[in-house]
């Protein structure tokens, strides 16, 4: 999951890539929990193919999904690559390989590759984005990256100031380092 | 077998916004009324604080504050010869679940309808000829005017608080205002909300294209306000944490800052949370509720007898209760007759983002409000020509973008790689001056086979049918998107984008992507008990003491959001409920 | 003689209809002063309500009025108040009208054995018999409950209640309140109140450390169950200097005005005692109040850039701001306003300290029944944090009081660690 999460979100001078950023954890913490199990879904029989506009119909929940898929993912790699799962393998291939799934090219047995494929990069890009407390954004460097100051709730005093750079940093819900007297 | 619970005047099921109104006018007159909630019991300081409740990814994306779709759902198909399937976890809407319903977490957009919208069938018939509407659209004149309803219009908007600007005061255009909107007597209570840079902006160019903008009407303070019953509402600070979420500063307009605080002092007023209403009992004509039956966590199963019942859940929840209740006829599609499940309708909406130069747009879109916006009335309803164009209906059009918020709005230009090192540089050089979304906020009319049932095959907890949706666009909506679409495009463009990319909504209707919870009709209110199940006052044809609230009650859906209808309908309602049924209860309107 | 009032009322009502009331009526009136007047009774339960008995007399939601039983916290461990219904066996049914008075007072129940002092009677004695015996007669017609209390709760050596003896030497000056005559008859009214009925200085002055209010701090606020009582002189830091008379009426007539909001205590006090009181005597309450002068001493404001200070404005910009203003001006009747405000500037930051951890919910009354709350911070903010963020407050736009360090938040937190409420 770290090597899929550093090719989806690279890593740059400025900003870390998915795995420094946390994704990969993020999104294991996220399977851990009710996302991961559809807890609060409609998890009722029968399970029948529908149509695209049907949306999700299958019995197996994100985190079932996940270690199918990882493990079909790995061994599609093994065999593809000279016996190397994902992770070993130059970052060129890791992204022809993400590349073929994204276009539907590569079989994941059960589950469908190009839909699970969107689920990655979904949660991927959820855990680079949300609050670092759930693991991912770590240190908020996806909210520096783009200028988002956080989980802030008062701008009574900069509705009327347009075009301007809003100037503080971003704080999370856990806070800032700027919350913290220093000395 | 239910247990049996001492008599009350008044039994309300669901204790949302039209919940919360009847319980008050109903308390208000002396009755004695309990309110019967499926959700658990929601209070701003303790359940939204404004300390953890800016997560994105808790409320937006995992909807903690919604209804689980394990507790109750729906099934889905777009066309009659289809199988329904489960939604089995939500997409294109997202139903409320809690006191307060979706007031606690809804944007607070507050619009009235046309006077046109009303009396759509006739204005329609007459402006272009019955020919010109498709033969399977089902549309209906409501049996109220606007007039009807422009005094309860104003008690809902002074009840929130409404920050506007009049556009028509008692028949005199003004300037800022929106010039198409109906007659209102007097002004908005609070003055509009200010606009960001990128509302301005697209405020600027549409005056520039000749349009007549004016600022959304807002359920958002702009400024401290108490209400008329007393009641101390906050100014909103921008947070851009609005649609999803409950407010934490008590500056947006719902049942728990407007209603509940004085409500629950009553003590003619009792509430019951985490009680799900299973069905409303009838003696033995049929023609009489003699009250509720309802189960608690412990599934235990309790008769709540009542001489007044009112359906106060939300719009699809309502016509759940009546299939379940056996109240009224249900509606077949094939032999066109029946009235449960009737005219059920959506909202169509569409969008266009807008790419802009970083150097020289910084649209800070995290500071904004839930109903923040400059919006142009000029494509909505019957507001404009429509005999070239071949379509009926239309919709407001709005740069009412009200978040920031990075999982939703980190949008990349068309043509961008979706991941991958391009992509990341692509996020961080936009974010700041992409205009995301927009509104094309349009009508949903109603057909023939678009409608709902009861499911064959799946079922609840406690294994009762699911409700089951028959639901596509046609033809008429999807012209309407392209052209509306179209327009705001321009605007866009005059404004300086530097690329635009135009969503129009194209069939056929998914359930995945979400389009507002404006889900309507199914219990629709009208002149004629063989075409609608509750006539003018809300009151069911079939069973005089039980009435229908909600926008379960719409004919067809106009191009606006549709609250401040549903609110002034409620009180509409309780008025009739309060001069005329207590005095004298049965019929209010003879078959 | 046996004293069921109550019953005497409904068989006296029912002699009346049958016509053979003569004994009944007869024996009523030996009792002496008619405590069965209808003025005497409505008087009793005016005054009442402003010496405040319900509150310490009830058990909070338990549908027992004045049956007792409350825990009362004092520095020497907790009392419970005793049955004050009419009961004849549990309750005070039995007393005379004397013992009664004596009671409240004079501090000595009818088996001459002292009464704490959790029991005002050092301020009640300022009360005049007359107003104590309507008290009696309002208290004979409520529902006799029969509730045994215990009221020996406290421990060794303090439950010798011979000892309270010598207590009251120090502590207690019996004697009935005695107009000022250089002042208006609405400043003494409010005199009366404050210093007997309404028993403010039992919780708003501080104590020694034997128990007895310090009369050379008269109102300048105490500590007690976890909050600090603030100020309640016309200080203008920690006062009442910056409210008005119509401010202060305001108050406690509805439980808001616009700068603050009654929470904990002082809401209670407020549903049960100053909400009940009419117009006249609120104002006349606020016109002492506000005549008793305050310690007006003014500390230097600490500069915004003391580490504390600059920590303390980003907490409160980030997470404070949405209500409380960047101005600190709050939102009338909504927010409390921070800027001038009492509670902020209190000598001892205890409440503000409580606030912060613990959150609030200000009072609801029928004339103000938004009842606003502040959120609990304890999960989201650290010692450090919540003491920076104190400190600001009590430094920022024109306020001054002392720092708060980071290990008194950890002892409000132990303390608070066994409050339940």
């Amino acid at each position: 999951m770290e090597a899929i999460a550093d090719r989806m979100i690279p890593p740059d001078p400025e900003t870390p890539g998915g795995k420094d950023a946390g994704c990969a954890l993020f999104v294991d913490r996220q399977l851990a929990g009710p996302y991961g199990h559809r807890e609060g879904h409609y998890n009722r029989p029968p399970f029948m193919h529908g149509t695209k506009q049907q949306g999700e119909q299958g019995e197996a929940g994100p985190a079932q999904q996940y270690r199918t898929a990882l493990a079909a993912l790995d061994h599609h790699c093994q065999s593809k690559f000279s016996g190397k799962p994902f992770a070993e393998l130059p970052d060129g291939d890791k992204d022809a390989v993400l590349h073929d799934l994204e276009g539907g090219k590569v079989s994941l047995g059960s589950i469908e590759g190009k839909a699970f494929f969107e689920q990655v990069l979904k949660d991927i890009q959820t855990g680079f984005f949300a609050d670092p407390l759930y693991g991912g954004n770590r240190d908020m460097v996806a909210w520096k990256m783009i200028g988002y100051p956080g989980a802030r709730y008062n701008y009574l005093d900069w509705i009327d100031r347009h075009n301007e750079r809003f100037p503080l940093p971003p704080v999370g819900l856990t806070g800032r380092i700027d919350w913290t007297p220093k000395g | 077998m239910a247990r049996k619970l001492p008599r009350k005047d008044v039994v309300i099921i669901g204790l949302g916004w039209t919940g919360s109104i009847l319980a008050n006018e109903l308390t208000d007159e002396g009755l004695d009324v309990v309110a019967i909630e499926r959700g658990p019991w929601r209070d701003a300081p303790t359940e939204f604080p404004p300390n953890y409740q800016q997560d994105e990814l808790r409320y937006r994306i995992r909807h903690e504050l919604f209804l689980q779709p394990e507790q109750n759902t729906f099934t889905f198909r777009n066309k009659m010869d289809q199988t329904a399937l489960p939604i089995r976890t939500w997409g294109a809407f997202m139903p409320p679940n809690g006191v307060g319903g979706g007031g606690v977490h809804w944007n607070a957009e507050t619009w009235r309808f046309l006077p046109s919208d009303f009396v759509l069938r006739t204005h329609l018939t007459e402006r272009y000829g019955a020919n010109f509407l498709p033969e399977d659209m089902t549309i209906q004149d409501w049996g109220v005017t606007y007039d009807d309803l422009e005094p309860h219009y104003d008690q809902f908007e002074y009840l929130c608080g409404t920050s506007g600007t009049a556009g028509n005061l008692r028949g005199v255009i003004q300037e800022g205002g929106n010039p198409f909107e109906g007659p209102r007597s007097r002004p908005y209570p609070n003055p509009p909300q200010k606009q960001g840079f990128g509302h301005t902006l697209w405020g600027k160019a549409a005056r520039e294209l000749g349009y007549r903008p004016f600022p959304q009407p807002s359920g958002n303070m702009s400024q401290a306000y108490t209400n008329p019953l007393g009641l101390h509402l906050g100014p909103c600070t921008y947070c851009g944490f609005c649609e999803w979420f409950g407010c934490g500063n008590y500056s947006k307009a719902s049942p728990q800052t407007t209603i509940l605080p004085v409500l629950i002092r009553k003590p003619n007023f009792s509430a019951r949370d985490n009680c799900e209403v299973t069905h409303i009992n009838l003696d033995r004509s049929g023609k009489r509720a003699t009250g509720v039956t309802f189960i608690d966590t412990s599934n235990v199963e309790w008769e709540q007898p009542a001489d007044l019942v009112i359906l106060a859940a939300f719009s699809v929840f309502n016509v759940q209760m009546l299939f379940n209740s056996g109240i009224g006829k249900p509606y077949d599609p094939v032999t066109n007759s029946g009235v449960v499940g009737r005219n059920f309708t959506h909202q169509t909406m569409s969008s266009v983002d807008g790419f802009f130069d970083k150097e020289k747009f910084n649209f800070n879109p995290f500071i904004a409000s839930g109903a923040i916006g400059m919006c142009i009335d000029e494509f909505n309803g019957d507001n404009f020509d429509h005999g070239p164009l071949g379509f009926v209906g239309g919709g407001y059009l709005g740069q009412v973008q009200t978040s920031g918020r990075p999982i939703q709005n980190t949008l990349v230009p068309p043509g961008t790689p979706k991941w991958g090192a391009q992509w990341k540089k692509a996020v961080a050089d936009n974010y700041l001056s992409t205009l995301v979304g927009g509104s094309i906020h349009a009508s949903f009319y109603s057909y023939r086979d678009v409608y709902l049932d009861r499911d064959p095959t799946y079922t609840d907890r406690f294994g009762r049918p699911l409700m089951r949706m028959t639901i596509d666009f046609h033809d008429n909506e999807l012209k309407a998107a392209q052209f509306l679409t179209d327009k705001y495009a321009e605007i866009v463009k005059s404004m300086g984008a530097r690329q635009i990319a135009k969503k129009p909504r194209k069939g056929p209707y998914d359930i995945a992507p979400y389009q507002t919870t404006h889900l309507n009709g199914g219990a629709i209110m009208g002149p004629d008990p063989n075409t609608s199940a509750v006539n003018r006052y809300l009151q069911s044809w079939d069973v005089p003491n039980v009435f229908v609230m909600g926008a379960s009650a719409f004919p067809q859906n106009a191009g606006y959001n549709p609250t401040d209808t549903v609110c002034a309908l409620a009180f509409w309602s309780a008025a009739a409920i309060r001069n005329q049924y207590l005095k004298n209860p049965g019929p209010l309107v003879d078959a | 003689m046996r004293r069921q009032s109550k019953t005497s009322v409904v068989l006296i009502a029912a002699c009346t209809i049958a016509g053979c009331c003569g004994a009944f009526v007869a024996r009523a009136n030996a009792a002496g002063p008619d405590e069965q007047k209808f003025s005497e009774i409505e008087r009793g339960r005016y005054l009442a309500a402003a010496a405040d008995c319900f509150a310490c007399h009830t058990v909070q939601d338990s549908g027992k009025p004045y049956a007792g039983g409350r825990p009362l916290e004092t520095p020497f461990g907790s009392i419970t108040s005793p049955n004050i219904t009419p009961d004849q066996e549990t309750g005070i049914g039995s007393w005379t009208d004397d013992q009664f008075d004596t009671a409240v007072r004079k501090g000595i129940r009818p088996d001459g054995s002292h009464l704490y002092p959790a029991m005002p009677y050092t301020s009640y004695t300022k009360m005049s018999r007359k107003d104590v015996l309507a008290i009696r007669a309002y208290l004979n017609t409520v529902d006799p409950i029969r509730n045994s209390v215990t009221v020996n709760t406290l421990p060794f050596p303090f439950n010798i209640r011979t000892s309270l003896a010598v207590w009251k030497k120090l502590y207690f000056k019996q004697g009935e309140y005695k107009p000022d005559p250089h002042q208006s008859a609405e400043w003494n009214r409010g005199a009366s109140l404050v210093e007997g009925a309404g028993h403010c200085g039992a919780c708003h002055t501080p104590r020694t450390f034997l128990g007895g209010e310090k009369a050379s701090r008269y109102l300048q606020g105490a500590s007690l169950q976890g909050w600090f009582a603030p100020d309640i002189t016309n200080d203008d830091k920690t006062g009442l200097g910056k409210w008005t008379t119509d401010d202060i009426v305001a108050y406690l007539k509805t439980g808001h005005n616009r700068f603050s909001a009654a929470t904990g205590p002082m809401a209670e006090e407020v549903v049960h005692s100053t909400s009940n009181l009419n117009d006249d005597d609120l104002k006349a309450i606020a016109i002492y109040l506000k005549s008793v002068p305050g310690k007006n001493t003014s500390p230097e404001p600490l500069p915004a850039t003391d580490p504390q200070m600059v920590a303390g404005e980003a907490i409160y910009r980030d997470t404070c701001s949405a209500c409380h203003g960047l101005d600190g001006k709050g939102v009338a009747r909504l927010f409390p306003s921070l800027a001038g405000s009492a509670v902020a500037q209190s000598n001892d930051p205890t409440t503000a300290i409580r606030v912060i951890l613990r959150g609030a919910r200000s009072v609801a009354t029928s004339a103000e029944p938004t009842a606003p709350g502040m959120p609990s911070f304890a999960w989201q903010l650290n010692n450090d944090q919540i003491a920076a963020v104190t400190t600001y407050i009590r430094n920022a736009w024109g306020n001054s009081a002392s720092k708060v360090s980071p290990s008194a938040v950890k002892k409000r937190k132990a303390d608070l660690k066994n409050r339940p409420d």
